[in-house]
């Protein structure tokens, strides 16, 4: 993609306003490809029991300082969401402002189409895993008036900083895939999104879901490496067994397991430019709850073909606007000359 | 000078219009103190709602008059409007008053509204906004100023101020144009959540179109309601121009919507009966479709009381358009996902109260200040 910081500083080099601009460090500057060293998950529905090992210790890693759902005023508290009146378990129906990671489950076709189903587009049940993508071009970073959401340039995860958002929400709207949450109880809200586990790499762990996923469905990893991953499955031939990995595409640890049908497609590669998480499913993604309306446009590019043309329109409206003035006064002065009466 | 003797400062509507400020503040406070949830409907399906909409992307249209009379009279040199310039400025500037005052209880933490004027971001259409918010409305202030240094007697200021007037205009006219269309550019990244009856790349145009029209009705029918009520007579050859113009504009505007349902949109989709459809008919058909058919007569041109008639349809139905962009246009899609919104009591006496506060300032600068004489 044609946006880069030299370009905007050519824009606004040429008007000779806004110059300074480029001069700010940690700017979201949307880069097109990926980064060298980025990581994500590769989900992988066909192997998801929903033991839901993932959303319990997704809450409790994010609840530990620096995590995404980590807050001063409840320090060690894990924000559980109760179904009313009943505190058992943890049971929220989406994702939250407590809730980074869910897992949902599809049934589709129970009664009069169970036979077209089984035969003609899979199996009928599936559970899907639902967090931020981590867009190799993110929306949510490249309309965030103050950058408090940002692309981090080695890892490509989509961080949040609390302390810089002012709350206009506008990461809500422009996210494709309406990941990010928003504290609407608090008198002080921040946004709410997966960021990876970011603040665990640093003790030498990883994605909290990826970590407890006793089955590989969901896989932590280099992107490329879960590409490649994800392509390879997509050649195996159902019935076969593979060695799937666990936990981490490049761990020892493996599972063996009879290969399943998979829908022909590997969600995230392309959607939206590229995401850093995966999904591969055995039933069409537009049943497991992604809007078939993403296409694989790079959003930002929407409001990039906009905003790279302000700098030169300020100039021009300007100039216009100038030059308007002294024309119209000239032929006022012409026209007091020839009648020769002031107003 | 002194206060103009004309006007009663306390008549019934006054008194309505203050108890509906206290109360908008005691709801501002409550909002303050509990959060967002506790005083609005919002919700992570509608993040914007009826703050947004109204008060900010409508009253930011209303604003419109400011720059469009400015650029006609200093730019454009069309001296007929100059009695009607500082109404209209003095409308711009309350209404992006207005637009900061819900923008500030609107965003999470109001107190960081100046962030991103100290973090920088220039990717975001939102961060032009702000930064346009800004610069307007200080440029806004300063077309303001000449009122207040009347009134004050400031002599050397007011002429001070004259002669940066045609620069400040230029500069605002520019900073007005590219506000209202960036308002529309914000909407760009969501194609894949708004209906195509509104989403289009060229959204931030028709926003820029759509305004113009705005700004030329509300100027009119404040000129009007100033005639009225604040004994502020203009020749009606104005009024005839402003239908003019808004008869020209809203074609223009009409041409750009009917490509759009063709080109980018479908028919079939404004007739279908859902949310979408008869919110886009009603829209166009109030702010559109009949005013032209109305203006484009003459003899209904010339008639004072069928534009303003005509006037307040065009408020009205561009005013639908900002709240249908930020709400109604996202409609099938938060309702696939389980979301619906619909504004909170509080919300509404919210926007009463700020929309109050604009109407009360204005009729105290028309009493207090030289808005007329000129």
């Amino acid at each position: 993609m044609a946006i880069n910081r030299r370009d905007f500083l050519k824009f606004s080099a040429g008007t000779g306003l806004m110059l300074t601009a480029g001069a700010t460090p940690g700017q979201a500057a949307p880069k097109g490809q990926l980064p060298p060293d980025a990581v994500g998950i590769l989900y992988d529905a066909t192997l998801c029991i929903g033991c839901m090992s993932c959303m319990v210790n997704c809450k409790k890693a994010n609840s530990e300082p620096g995590g995404a759902l980590y807050h001063k005023e409840t320090a060690g508290l894990i924000p559980f969401e109760y179904p009313a009146d009943d505190k058992i378990y943890d049971a929220p129906d989406g994702l939250s402002d407590k809730t980074l990671c869910v897992i949902k489950a599809y049934r589709g076709g129970e009664q009069a189409d169970k036979a077209s189903q089984a035969s003609k587009s899979g199996p009928a049940f599936s559970f899907i895993k639902q967090h931020c993508l981590h867009c190799i071009e993110p929306a949510c970073v490249s309309v965030c008036p103050v950058a408090a959401l940002q692309k981090q340039p080695d890892t490509g995860i989509v961080t949040y900083n609390k302390n810089k958002c002012f709350g206009c929400r506008y990461c809500q709207v422009a996210c494709p895939f309406g990941i990010p949450m928003y504290e609407w109880e608090k008198a002080s809200p921040s946004v709410v999104k997966c960021q990876l586990c970011n603040h665990r790499y640093a003790q030498g762990k990883y994605s909290a879901c990826c970590e407890s996923c006793p089955t590989g469905a969901s896989i932590f990893g280099k992107v490329k490496d879960l590409q490649e991953e994800a392509k390879r499955r997509l050649t195996l031939k159902p019935g076969d067994t593979y060695a799937y990995p666990v936990k981490r595409v490049d761990g020892a640890e493996r599972t063996e397991q009879v290969v399943s049908e998979y829908v022909n497609h590997v969600y995230g590669l392309e959607e939206a430019g590229g995401t850093q998480y995966l999904f591969l499913a055995g039933v069409s993604f537009d049943k497991l709850g992604f809007n078939p309306k993403v296409t694989n446009q790079v959003y930002p590019e929407f409001t990039w073909s906009y905003v790279s043309h302000v700098p030169a329109l300020i100039g021009t409206l300007l100039v216009a606007g100038t030059a308007l003035r002294v024309v119209t006064q000239k032929i006022e002065k012409k026209k007091n000359a020839g009648t020769g009466d002031a107003p | 000078m002194e206060s103009n003797p004309n006007i009663k400062t306390w008549t019934p509507t006054t008194i309505v219009m203050v108890l509906l400020i206290i109360a908008g503040t005691v709801i501002a406070v409550y909002r303050m103190v509990m959060g967002l949830g506790a005083s609005t409907n919002l919700n992570d399906g509608y993040p914007w709602g009826f703050w947004l909409g109204l008060d900010v992307l409508g009253g930011v249209a209303m604003a419109a008059g400011g720059f469009i009379i400015a650029c006609a009279v200093y730019l454009f040199n069309w001296k007929k409007y100059r009695p009607i310039v500082r109404p209209a400025i003095l409308t711009a500037f309350l209404g992006y008053l207005m637009a900061v005052v819900a923008l500030f209880l609107d965003i999470g933490h109001p107190f960081r509204l100046p962030h991103p004027a100290f973090m920088w971001q220039y990717h975001s259409v939102m961060w032009v906004v702000a930064m346009h918010v800004i610069f307007y409305t200080t440029t806004l202030a300063l077309e303001f100023s000449p009122m207040l240094f009347e009134r004050l007697g400031w002599e050397k200021a007011r002429q001070a101020v004259g002669k940066v007037m045609v620069g400040a205009v230029i500069f605002g006219v520019m900073l007005s144009t590219l506000h209202q269309s960036s308002l529309g550019a914000v909407f760009l990244i969501s194609p894949s959540k708004m209906s195509p009856l509104w989403w289009d790349t060229k959204l931030p145009f028709h926003f820029l179109v759509s305004a113009v029209a705005m700004g030329l009705s509300m100027v009119s029918f404040e000129t009007m309601l100033s005639g009225k009520f604040l004994q502020h007579k203009v020749d009606k050859e104005i009024f005839y121009g402003l239908a003019r113009g808004s008869l020209i504009v809203l074609s223009f505007y009409l041409l750009l919507k009917v490509y759009q349902l063709f080109a980018v949109a479908s028919p079939g989709m404004a007739f279908d009966g859902s949310v979408e459809g008869n919110m886009y008919l009603l829209e166009m058909l109030i702010g559109v479709v009949v005013p032209i058919g109305i203006l484009s007569v003459k003899k209904m041109r010339t008639n004072i009381n069928t534009i303003f008639s005509v006037n307040i349809m065009v408020i009205v139905g561009v005013i639908l358009n900002r709240l249908n962009v930020c709400l109604f246009s996202m409609e099938s899609y938060n309702a696939w996902r389980g979301f619906s919104y619909s504004p909170s009591w509080k919300e509404f006496l919210v926007s009463l109260g700020v929309i109050s506060l604009g109407v009360f300032l204005y009729k105290m600068s028309a009493k207090h200040l030289p808005l007329f004489s000129h």
